[in-house]
């Protein structure tokens, strides 16, 4: 699905004055592309992915997903939020399946199939409270896998989590983008995780929220951490990262 | 067993189910010297009163013993009057907590949901709340006269509010963030009601059950004494007139026992309903 993001002026009324928070933002993302938006904290980077899933409707410009204008929410647009957002009171496949019946065999083999790929096995029948951050998160992306979304929307998905387990999530989800090519669009504040993920990187600066760079990235899949061409792509990013938050520093 | 195996091919997680089990024994032990250690003041005071009854240092009108509250309550069962008489209390206050409890949780639901029935109804029902619902009672005697109506209707007033308030409350105290999560999914009303606002709301609405029984049984005692011609009341009222101070006493003990089971039997629903909260346990 072909994401076509133009969006003129976002703004929040603060003590009934406005104040912009996305400026003249124009991205074009191909189907199939895994999209990383990195940017300092503060910059927007929330606030533009919840107007691409429609969670936000409030601001002047357009977001057309295929040949669809984004109005409203829909489970075609999935979203990974910053914490789990699990139901407290429903157990973990429950939670997974949520409003889908789990009764029918059919929905019951994927929501199986996925806790597998999640590798939460054995805690099917467990409450959110019994899981760990980590876990909670898992729980959160096969539910919005379950629902096999034409484009993923994550925002800062991993940035609670330990390292280990972040890495196992982020290879987690480069599998499921290999198999699936589901477009993704991941938020994140780690330039590593920025280049070990997408196939293109944008670079936001802050106040008010501007697209700075689009740095497309292209290393080959499965990506090494420790390689060299790894390591100078990463820097490179990084390099016009420090210096759009140099500038916004100044201007701000 | 089925999880704690699989749990063991699980790397990350080792001591999690170690944790599980041994809470679950832990828990089990501190229930039992709760119960134990809870037990030891009343027997203490019931071996006293029984001594100071014994030694006659008081009058059986002012303080009769526990043997014959005992006894009294022995007969009392054996010639049914006991029985007739709390089933015609409880026949009340089952009614009047329906009649209330009912409206309360279908108004507060009502309020809940929508917030133009909201700024219609809760301002006259906030303020009728401040009225302490027992001051009504002469008014629905003068009203109702000493019959079924007057009490059932005072129990279902004391009833009403707690589970308004706390019905009203538990819906507007789902989390907007959850709320967003049914919108990505795509929820249907009824969905959205099943899965979200009602389990949200639940532990409020079960509080306010407890508190709604409560008032309605507080109602019925009140009721019953201020004049009846049957029920538990009656039975307490009549014996005073006699000195009976037992019978009073036996009154005094089945007003409590049932108080006490009707608030247990909430306090099951809750641990077995609300089995996914995580709160402080002491
Ligand atoms: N609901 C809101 N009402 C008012 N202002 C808001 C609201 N949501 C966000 N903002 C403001 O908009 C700006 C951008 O917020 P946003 O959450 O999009 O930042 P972010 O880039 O995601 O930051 P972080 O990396 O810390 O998550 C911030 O200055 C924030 O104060
Ligand atoms: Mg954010």
């Amino acid at each position: 699905m072909e994401i076509k993001v133009e969006i003129k002026e976002k703004a929040f009324m603060k003590d009934q004055k406005s104040v912009q928070v996305l400026d003249d933002i124009h991205l074009t993302f191909n189907s199939g592309d895994f999209i990383t938006v990195i940017g300092p904290s503060g910059c927007g980077k929330s606030t533009l992915l919840k107007i691409i899933a429609g969670l936000d409707v409030d601001y002047e410009g357009s977001v057309v997903i295929g040949s669809n204008e984004v109005k409203k929410p829909s489970i075609d647009k999935g979203f990974i939020f910053q914490e789990h957002r699990l139901f407290p009171w429903l157990t973990v496949e429950q939670n997974i399946a949520a409003n889908l019946p789990l009764k029918k065999p059919e929905l019951r083999e994927q929501v199986n199939q996925l806790i597998n790929i999640v590798r939460l096995n054995g805690f099917e029948k467990a409450y959110p409270k019994e899981l760990s951050g980590g876990m909670s998160q898992r729980v959160a992306i096969a539910r919005a896998l379950l629902r096999e979304p034409k484009v993923l929307l994550l925002d800062e998905p991993f940035g609670a989590l330990d390292a280990f387990t972040r890495q196992h999530l982020q290879d987690v989800l480069i599998d499921i983008w290999l198999e699936t090519k589901t477009t993704m669009i991941l938020v994140t504040h780690d330039v590593d995780e920025s280049v070990y993920l997408g196939t293109k990187v944008v670079v936001m600066k802050s106040k008010p929220g501007k697209v700075g760079h689009v740095i497309p990235i292209e290393l080959p899949f499965p990506r090494q951490r420790t390689d060299q061409t790894f390591q100078e792509v990463r820097n490179h990013v990084l390099k016009h990262f420090e210096q759009l938050d140099q500038y916004s520093a100044v201007e701000g | 067993m089925e999880k704690s195996e699989a749990v063991a091919s699980v790397p990350l997680q080792p001591d999690l189910v170690k944790d599980r089990v041994s809470t679950s024994f832990k828990r089990k032990s501190k229930r039992n010297t709760r119960f134990i250690s809870g037990l030891i003041l009343p027997i203490v005071v019931v071996i006293l009163w029984q001594t100071v009854s014994s030694l006659g240092w008081v009058t059986k009108i002012v303080l009769p013993s526990p043997l014959a509250i005992i006894l009294a309550a022995k007969e009392l069962i054996l010639s049914g009057v006991l029985f007739t008489n709390l089933k015609i209390s409880l026949v009340r206050a089952v009614f009047g907590f329906i009649i209330g409890g009912g409206l309360g949780l279908a108004l507060g639901s009502f309020v809940g949901l929508s917030s133009r029935s909201e700024k219609l109804l809760d301002p006259s029902l906030q303020m009728l709340r401040t009225i302490p619902h027992l001051a009504i009672s002469p008014l629905f005697i003068l009203w109702f006269g000493i019959g079924e109506e007057s009490k059932v209707l005072l129990i279902a007033l004391g009833a009403f509010f707690p589970l308004y308030v706390n019905t009203f409350l538990g819906i507007r105290r789902v989390d907007a963030k959850l709320f967003a999560v049914s919108q990505v999914l795509e929820f249907s009303k009824f969905k959205q009601l099943k899965l979200l606002i009602i389990p949200a709301a639940l532990p409020n609405i079960l509080l306010g059950l407890r508190l709604s029984l409560g008032a309605a049984w507080l109602s019925l005692v009140v009721a019953e004494l201020m004049g009846s011609t049957a029920g538990i009341g009656y039975m307490m009222l009549d014996a005073r007139q006699f000195s009976n101070t037992d019978i009073v006493f036996v009154g005094i003990i089945i007003f409590a026992i049932v108080g006490k089971l009707t608030d247990s039997l909430v306090k099951w629903i809750e641990k077995h309903s609300l089995k996914w909260q995580d709160t402080y346990k002491g």
